[in-house]
């Protein structure tokens, strides 16, 4: 759905600059296209490994070791997976969801999800190369730190 | 690299052919969202770096650019589509047109995690209690990672950084 937004504004702001100027259009549809290719050896193994560690988490060893009970090292294996995996959010959340169902507890859905989003193991190599390795572990390791905060606060929302 | 990563793949479906079908099917599927998202990301982003002046960008995005530059970053980063990766070319071309370092990393914290399709459809997969929370927590939160990653890199990294930014563009520049 958002991406047929992003195909429409896209699509609207490429025929106004072809309109305005067919030069600069020609330009800009190079510039992305090189800025593609730049990043497409990394971002095909960024893919192998995402399509690799999918294949070997399935959802009933996760349930197991994120259910209600498993307190903070249930939150802590659930954030660590959410930094690992790069589930697009349309897969993730009718996963998270059904793991809520199954038993596990909020805190730890909301750690992975939050996890999920913000941390990215898989893709850091690609994210050292475009901010430094420092920044790019950096923001990382906060982000890491920051989803057993935002467990924390969803969890205690939610229970409101 | 990537050979590394192709022959490790291989290495692995071989090494457990139960897996190898799920992998099949996950590496698919990702290849088609990147296909189907990233294209447009692409043309925005040189749509953005041809039209966009500068001294323009500067003025909204820039280290002066006060409140405006943080809601922008925001506003951007949120109406985005596609995985994280995607946000990296997209703030090398922020970087070029002079936005402050603050600013793009409040743009990657936004696409990362308040996007507002995935929020929409958060709210109808787990529960409008547990999207709204989340967001309102994200933001602050946000705000802090961008706050604390400026104060732990030292200035002249960051100088780097953008000076990489330049040097990755196109000849016309």
């Amino acid at each position: 759905m958002d991406t047929i937004i992003l195909y429409v504004i896209a699509g609207a702001l490429l025929a106004a600059s072809a309109a305005r100027d067919r030069e600069k259009t020609k330009r800009a549809i190079l510039k992305g296209a090189r800025a593609f290719e730049s990043i497409l050896p990394q971002l095909v193994t960024v893919l192998l490994a995402v399509a690799a560690v999918l294949a070997v988490f399935n959802p009933e060893m996760v349930s197991r070791v994120i259910g209600e009970r498993s307190g903070f090292f249930g939150i802590l294996a659930a954030s660590v997976v959410g930094g690992i995996a790069l589930i697009p959010g349309f897969v993730a959340f009718p996963a998270a969801a059904e793991l809520l169902r199954s038993g596990a507890g909020t805190m730890q859905i909301a750690a992975f999800v939050s996890s999920l989003m913000m941390v990215g193991v898989v893709t850091l190599p690609m994210e050292i190369r475009y901010f430094g390795r420092r920044a790019a572990i950096a923001r990382n390791l906060l982000a890491f730190a920051f989803s057993f905060l935002a467990a924390a606060f969803v969890a205690w929302a939610v229970s409101l | 690299m990537t050979v590394i990563a192709a022959a490790a793949f291989l290495v692995l479906v071989l090494a457990f052919p139960a897996v190898g079908p799920k992998a099949g099917r996950s590496l698919v599927d990702q290849v088609k969202t990147m296909l189907l998202v990233l294209p447009p990301i692409f043309l925005l982003l040189g749509l953005l770096d041809v039209w966009v002046p500068r001294r323009t960008l500067m003025r909204y995005m820039g280290p002066k650019s006060g409140l405006t530059g943080p809601l922008i970053a925001f506003v951007l980063g949120s109406v985005a589509a596609g995985p994280l990766y995607g946000a990296f070319p997209v703030s090398a071309v922020l970087m070029r047109k002079g936005a402050s370092f603050t600013n793009i990393l409040i743009f990657i914290g936004a696409w990362s995690t308040t996007k507002i399709p995935m929020f929409l459809f958060e709210m109808h997969a787990l529960g409008t209690r547990f999207a709204v929370a989340r967001l309102l927590i994200d933001i602050p939160g946000i705000i802090l990672i961008a706050f604390a990653l400026k104060a732990i890199i030292p200035a002249r990294e960051v100088a780097r950084l953008y000076a990489a930014a330049e040097s990755a563009a196109t000849p016309e520049e």
